[in-house]
């Protein structure tokens, strides 16, 4: 068995073109004992990119908490797992595709919303719902418009045709997202609890079986374009983004369902980032075998393909599978019957090593187990975010007055109506979704022949993160478990999308561990465990980071979809807050739409009051007691209940703030913690939160078309709703 | 009533409608294979569903109304079979030859997922027995290709002839510019064959049967379905 290896010259010059550091590469010749092959050092190189490795993340990753009674799978599988009740466990994950959709946004967000369908229904799952968190950079910045527009549309245009509904996500909009908009994805499935398929391969002799689309020359090296920083020549990189086909995507669910449905899967993963490398070297790698691989037998899109670009190629809609002997033909009559390719290829063996022939000749001979234990694990330099000076609410005038500053707030582009996007997204099909978009804190999913329901979410605040990247991840983590909460939902566990900048620098490294700090402190005080995640580093273009941006997917349960409640403000009803506030104007978004000012200490989560608050909140919402609800987040408390009043075009009249904080802090801080309620009866809401230790605050009534502030003065409910809803048309369309 | 659903590849929301059949029948529809050169005997009803069905990669509908199945559905309506086309369905209709025009891409030239009224134009037909002539009602639309398109004499024959099955309107029932959101032909959603048994039609009514879901509009579609079709 002789190989074809490189020179040691031209291997040591590939090695870095590839992507790997002068003393990876020594490992890589430590590791194999010669020069390896081309498709050697393509393996090698994509294996250890940061994108796949996880080498700079994984040392601040173990500190957050991953167990939790209900936890079926936590991280290291292709999703995370956990029970629901009724026999039935939820698989979800949020993965990231934010280089590819800058390149190419309509592709690159369709191919993210494809990836992280496949890495839950892999698991035996039928996803159930999409979300997404989307960060933009200015809106006036050149080319923004047409990225965000092709970001929309491939999101739409995938998830619509696989007829996966997107119910749910964020937007925000921050200049240090011009060279580098986010696009994190979130698929949440749902399987029988005792039917989860996982990826360890099993069994020497059994075979290797490829499915789905047909092999092409695209996305060659998209995790190690992943792992690297933009320059100007990123068009460049346009060939590495891969191309979707949410058709042949559909086909896949379908038949990969009706397989599950027999006993023929012993393991099976999708071929995602480094496509056929990353999913044969993992399933083998877990199972503690070897796998052998002919390549001549790959469904080949193209002619003259070489082993090494079908090892490296990232198309889409394929699947790697290990079958139970004897099992092929049942595999092969069901993915014939959906015009899928089908293929054995390879087989299990005893030798602990992936070996790839083309055509007879070995192309790659690699030991599985030191490719995973020597693989890179940094512990980089981190160097600490200065703490900001708390900002004194009384240090802060209020220029406009509280009429004009909400007119301006709830048309900023990151408080505006999201309207115009998720009209693109099918939010209905599969006819389960009790709250869409806009119309709860959460998507509210109602499980088919079931009463019980899932909410999801995903958040974080990046400008908090910014200022206090260890309390912006505090915050990030009980954002989405109050938005769960303030549907009725039982929050149950998280998926992490950490998006960063280069993590070879000390302070973007710093930033990352604090966040990792501030999102481990929060789960352990909500019984909140992470379950799967994402991260994305290098996110910087011509040197100058993102704001860091740990995005959040939560995901509850509600035993029965009918006490889920909404946001939108009912008639006649009294108006509550719950939590404690302070005024805190530092980060705010009034700070910076009305003064122009980025600065301050972000507002603190107190972790005690938040699951407090929360806990009564849920309590009140499952007895009965609630109308709507609504957290205070962005904006702020008028924020809230303009949003809840826009709505349902119910106005209400609001009383005076405490004498003891100025006005525009009470109405306008962003304190944690917080909901606002619609209730029948805010005396006994009062009474018990008052027995439950919990701050409450009486806030108005409402009713009317118009929002009555403190001062007297009316704002049409309809001209705030105009307002509301111009901005992202006005911006897109004109 | 025996209904049958067809699965094209790409079919997406077969589920939703068998669970509005099912609402409404007490009775599980069967799922029909697209392959499938015969309809089961004692067919009352078939319904081609929403999707992508091919992708959409050619015009919406026109690869499925090649498909095998499609045969057996055309005889099926020339024997007075009735036919539901939903969304992509409708397409399949109008590609396959079974009702006139065609959709084309929304006026927006944007992919539409949002609420829309419709107007109830005459309730002497199977399909909509159960409503009261005129009624508004509200549905979901979801789709990229919805805007109906006929030549001048084609809609003026549609009109004439009583065959405008649902007319998009606003919430309070007016037939305006504003509540036409994919920009059909005369507010055009749904028409229906001469004989008044083959029904298409934009908006997915099977989205709105279920009261813990998103309200019971759409119910009295498949209600009506139900009574006229009974067998005894």
């Amino acid at each position: 068995m002789k190989i074809d290896t490189l020179a040691p010259e031209r291997a040591r010059q590939l090695a870095a073109e590839f992507g790997l550091k002068p003393d990876e590469y020594e490992r890589v010749l430590a590791i194999l004992g010669r020069e390896p092959s081309l498709t050697e050092l393509g393996i090698f190189s994509v294996m250890w990119s940061e994108h796949c490795s996880y080498k700079s993340s994984r040392v601040w990753l173990r500190e957050l908490p991953t167990k939790a009674p209900w936890v079926i799978h936590g991280p290291g599988e292709n999703a995370g797992v956990i029970d629901i009740g009724d026999g039935l466990a939820a698989v979800f994950k949020m993965e990231s595709h934010n280089h590819p959709s800058f390149i190419e946004p309509y592709q690159g967000a369709a191919t993210g919303v494809g990836g992280i369908l496949r890495d839950v229904f892999t698991m035996g799952a039928r996803p159930i719902a999409n979300l997404n968190a989307l960060r933009f950079g200015s809106p006036d910045a050149p080319r923004m418009k047409q990225v965000i527009d092709g970001v929309v549309r491939g999101i739409g245009g995938y998830g619509n045709c696989v007829g996966v509904p997107t119910v749910g996500g964020e937007v925000n909009f921050h200049p240090r997202y011009n060279g580098n908009p986010l696009v994190n994805a979130m698929t949440v499935g749902i399987a029988p609890r005792d039917r989860i398929f996982l990826s360890a391969a099993a069994g020497v002799g059994n075979p290797v079986v490829y499915v789905g689309s047909k092999t092409g020359r695209d996305g060659i090296h998209g995790a190690t374009m992943a792992s690297t920083e933009f320059s100007a020549d990123s068009e460049e990189k346009r060939p590495t983004v891969q191309i979707g086909d949410p058709f042949a995507e559909k086909l896949l669910i379908e038949a990969c369902m009706e397989l599950m449905a027999t006993d023929a899967i012993v393991a099976i993963q999708d071929m995602g980032a480094a496509g056929l490398t990353s999913s044969s070297v993992e399933m083998a790698g877990k199972g503690g075998v070897g796998i052998e691989l002919d390549m001549e037998r790959v469904p080949q899109r193209e002619q003259g393909m070489s082993a090494y670009e079908m090892m490296l190629s990232e198309s889409q809609e394929r699947m790697l599978m290990v079958l139970r002997p004897g099992a092929e033909h049942i595999a092969e009559r069901i993915f014939t019957k959906w015009e899928l390719d089908f293929a054995v290829i390879g087989r299990l063996t005893e030798t602990g090593h992936i070996v790839i022939r083309h055509n007879g000749v070995v192309e790659a001979d690699i030991p599985l187990a030191p490719l995973e234990s020597e693989a890179p694990l940094y512990r980089r330099p981190t160097a600490e975010t200065p703490k900001q000076p708390v900002l004194d609410p009384a240090s802060v005038a209020d220029p406009v007055g509280l009429e004009a500053a909400l007119t301006t707030l709830v048309a900023c582009p990151d408080l505006c109506s999201r309207r115009w996007i998720w009209d693109q997204y099918d939010s209905m099909v599969g006819g389960q979704t009790a709250k869409r978009p806009g119309a709860a804190d959460a998507a509210v999913v109602r499980i088919e022949d079931h009463r019980r329901a899932l909410a999801m979410t995903t958040d974080t605040t990046p400008r908090y993160c910014l200022a206090d990247p260890e309390e912006g991840g505090r915050q990030a983590v009980a954002e989405a478990w109050r938005n769960l909460t303030a549907t009725g939902a039982l929050p149950l566990a998280v998926t992490d999308n950490m998006n960063f900048g280069n993590p070879e620098k000390p302070e973007i490294m710093g930033q990352f561990a604090a966040a990792v700090r501030g999102m481990a402190s929060a789960c352990t005080a909500l019984d909140f465990p992470v379950v799967s995640g994402n991260v994305s580093l290098y996110n910087e273009t011509e040197g100058r980071g993102i704001l860091p941006t740990p995005a959040i997917g939560g995901v509850g349960v509600l035993e029965d979809v009918t006490q889920a409640i909404g946001l939108a403000l009912p008639a006649g009803t009294e108006l509550v807050l719950i939590g404690d506030t302070q005024g805190w104007l530092g980060q705010s978004l009034w700070l910076r739409e009305i003064s122009g000012r980025e600065e301050g200490a972000p507002p603190p989560v107190d972790l005690t009051a938040e699951r407090r608050n929360g806990d009564f909140v849920r309590a009140q919402i499952l007895s009965g007691a609630v109308r709507a609800c609504h957290d205070c987040a962005d904006g702020g408390l008028l924020v809230t209940v303009a949003e809840m009043a826009m709505a349902s075009g119910i106005g209400a009249t609001l009383l005076p703030s405490p004498a003891d904080c100025p006005a525009h802090a009470f109405w306008f801080g962003e304190d944690q913690g917080r909901y606002v309620l619609a209730v029948a009866d805010a005396t006994a809401l009062i009474a018990a939160a008052e027995a439950a230790g919990v701050p409450a605050r009486r806030l108005g009534r409402s009713g009317g078309e118009g929002l009555v502030l403190p001062d007297g003065r009316s704002i049409s409910v309809a001209s705030l709703r105009a307002a509301h809803e111009a901005t992202l048309p006005a911006l897109m369309e004109g | 009533m025996q209904a049958g659903i067809v699965m094209f590849p790409g079919t997406n929301r077969e589920r939703d409608m068998a669970l509005a059949l099912q609402r409404a029948t007490g009775r599980k529809p069967a799922i029909l294979w697209h392959r499938d050169t015969e309809l089961p005997a004692g067919t009352d009803l078939v319904v081609l569903p929403g999707g992508f069905s091919y992708g959409d990669y050619l015009r919406c509908g026109a690869m499925a109304a090649q498909s095998p199945i499609m045969r057996a559905i055309h005889e099926f309506a020339g024997r007075g079979g009735h036919v539901l086309g939903v969304c992509n369905g409708f397409q399949m209709l109008a590609e396959a030859g079974l009702l006139p025009g065609a959709l084309l891409r929304n006026a927006s030239l944007r992919f539409l997922s949002m609420d829309c009224h419709m107007r109830v134009e005459r309730t002497d037909t199977a399909y909509t027995g159960r409503f009261q002539r005129g009624q508004i009602f509200r549905s979901t639309m979801a789709h990229g290709d919805g805007n109906y398109f006929a030549d001048e004499a084609t809609l003026d024959r549609l009109e004439g002839e009583g065959l405008v099955a649902l007319r998009y309107t606003t919430a309070d029932g007016q037939v305006t510019e504003a509540a036409n959101l994919n920009g059909s032909a005369r507010n055009i959603a749904g028409i229906l064959s001469p004989n008044l048994r083959v029904l298409g039609l934009m908006p997915h009514p099977e989205n709105q049967v279920d009261p813990l879901i998103d309200g019971t509009d759409g119910l009295p579609l498949f209600e009506s379905l139900a009574e006229a079709l009974a067998t005894a």
